[in-house]
């Protein structure tokens, strides 16, 4: 069998299990609507109007999601480069420190930029 | 199945006859569910205690079955779907969240090799060349539930909550990704099987405390538990990403935060604790500690005492502010396990150079110390740019008592203004012009 059958059968399991309790929320509930129970809550005041799916959020959230994507990356070259640093030695390491510092900088930057600031 | 991933992976995986898979999946699984049930009941009483209190009581011996009673209530309760919502994606999205939580228990290894029904198998339903790895990818997708069940409740609070969450979950996803990298120098390898078979000597907690005590820090801000638990912070979000969650669909949430927290928790103690190896004094008295199925009685109790630290510092501790929050993600822990995995790799490498260890030792200290010494010149040389100390310098800020339409007293440390009167004439010299006196005159009175 492949190793990553078994992943697939537990995921299997727990999705057969959420769409389950879903179908039987929807059954086993009572069923009592009216319009106040159907808009949003907001602490009893009136909903703020939204478009369809949300509305607008502060850019701050977006710069947060690129940073991210920076230093995952960054991750992600560093995890072979920890798999297999006994077989490439002290060029692995000058290699590691050299690409390191250079993220650095930009994390340097960006800090000193005010990208990490969060008022 | 490729020859690399044969040679990386442990022998013995991907071997199993199909109703072995099966049982160990559906044994997981309910494991899963009934650490969630437990884990609450415990958490309710934990914090009883902590507040004197007694906490659940009546239903069950000990009010143990006090988590199965809210679950058969919370499917007995109506299931709205509100007005504003996008219905696909808001009747998803805790399944979204859900289901990648248990997947990441796929490569838990919760013991060595033991025989079911005369068939010799692993206490772990899988073991990948890239488990860590994995686990990371799946956690991420969980993000998706979160961020999905705010955005389509079509309301206020559900979207800020639920864009807090994510932010706060890839914030401190880097300093936990950081903090793998050093494990994986050690171990040489990210299959979780073979990193716990590579702590039969020394736990990695011994010889990686930063490591340690960043993964720690980062997998409370992970599971959005106090005191990052600011997507759910009820004074300013109501309820945060589910406020506009009821019934079963709700309970999936709950179910997903809290087998989130047995994933994080067990990953601590596969990565950093020795997984299911037995404790020291355990193993120099005891032979047999890690054989047969007694690794999994101690994966367990590594498992809760972690559980309990989450509800320990849920007792104890206040909310942090989301700035605070994110200063102390993007400030602190992320450099600091930066130039600790630069540090680990250097004194590895040294080592593997072979280098003696004292040699090692100094030059590594003089490396610190210079560092050290170059931030104290900098500190030295830039001129401070402390902001509050500026503002204080620059005097405060003119107090005008009737800023808001109507006289105000002034709060301690502001000062009145000068209260205008008319200008006291002097005697003016006999033939000096008037005009050019006045207006003198006038702004000496009035300062």
């Amino acid at each position: 069998m492949n190793l990553y059958a078994p992943i697939l059968v537990l995921g299997g399991i727990a999705l057969a299990f959420g769409v389950v309790s879903l179908v039987m929320g929807a059954l086993t509930g009572p069923k009592r609507y009216n319009r106040a129970k159907l808009e949003a809550y907001e602490c009893g005041i009136e909903p703020t109007p939204q478009p369809i799916g949300g509305g607008r959020f502060p850019v701050k959230y977006y710069l947060t999601a690129m940073l991210f994507i920076v230093f995952d990356i960054e991750i992600v070259f560093l995890y072979p480069w920890a798999v297999y640093f006994d077989s490439l030695g002290m060029f692995g390491l000058v290699e590691m420190a050299m690409f390191v510092a250079a993220v650095f900088v930009a994390y340097a930057y960006l800090w000193r930029r005010g990208g990490l600031e969060w008022d | 199945m490729t020859d690399s991933g044969m040679q990386l992976a442990a022998v013995g995986f991907g071997t199993d006859v199909w109703w072995l898979i099966l049982l160990k999946a559906v044994l997981i699984f309910a494991f899963c569910v009934v650490m969630t049930l437990f884990a609450i009941w415990w958490e309710r009483k934990v914090v009883a205690w902590m507040q004197m209190r007694i906490g659940p009581k009546y239903t069950g011996p000990q009010g143990l079955l006090q988590s199965l009673a809210d679950g058969v209530k919370l499917a007995l309760k109506e299931d709205i779907t509100v007005k504003g919502a996008d219905k696909a994606v808001y009747i998803i999205a805790p399944i979204v969240a859900m289901v990648p939580a248990f997947m990441a228990f796929a490569v838990i290894p919760f013991g060595p090799e033991v025989s079911i029904f005369g068939h010799r198998t692993h206490l772990q339903l899988t073991d990948l060349p890239v488990a860590v790895l994995y686990i990371l990818a799946v956690a991420s997708v969980g993000i998706y539930g979160i961020v999905l069940a705010g955005w389509s409740s079509g309301s206020t609070y559900p979207l800020l909550g639920g864009l807090r969450s994510s932010a706060q979950m890839i914030s401190y996803e880097i300093a936990m990704g950081l903090s793998f990298a050093a494990v994986f120098l050690y171990s040489g390898s990210m299959s979780t099987s073979e990193i716990v078979a590579a702590q039969q000597d020394t736990w990695y907690a011994v010889l990686l405390p930063v490591s340690f005590i960043i993964y720690v820090v980062a997998m409370i801000g992970e599971t959005n538990r106090a005191p990052f638990d600011l997507p759910e912070a009820e004074g300013e979000l109501v309820g945060g990403f589910h406020t506009e969650y009821s019934s079963l669909k709700f309970a999936l949430f709950f179910l997903a935060e809290y087998v989130n927290m047995v994933v994080v928790s067990s990953l601590a103690t596969t990565l950093f604790l020795g997984g299911y190896l037995a404790p020291w004094p355990i193993t120099a008295v005891w032979e047999g500690a890690n054989s047969g199925w007694w690794p999994f009685l101690w994966y367990f109790l590594k498992v809760q005492a972690f559980i309990f630290v989450f509800i320990w510092l849920r007792g104890t501790l206040p909310r942090f502010r989301y700035d605070q929050f994110m200063k102390i993600g993007w400030k602190v822990l992320i450099p600091l396990s930066l130039v600790w995995l630069m540090l680990v790799a250097t004194v590895r490498a040294l080592k593997n150079e072979g280098y003696e260890q004292s040699r090692i030792v100094l030059w590594v200290a003089g490396g610190v110390v210079a560092l050290l010494l170059l931030s104290i010149l900098w500190d030295a040389v830039t001129p401070n740019r402390d902001e509050e100390a500026d503002a204080k310098a620059a005097g405060p800020e003119p107090f005008d008592p009737m800023a808001g339409g109507f006289p105000v007293p002034p709060m301690p440390g502001q000062q009145l203004p000068p209260v205008p009167r008319r200008n006291v004439r002097k005697p003016e010299p006999v033939g000096a012009p008037a005009a050019a006196e006045l207006p003198a005159d006038r702004t000496e009175g009035e300062a």
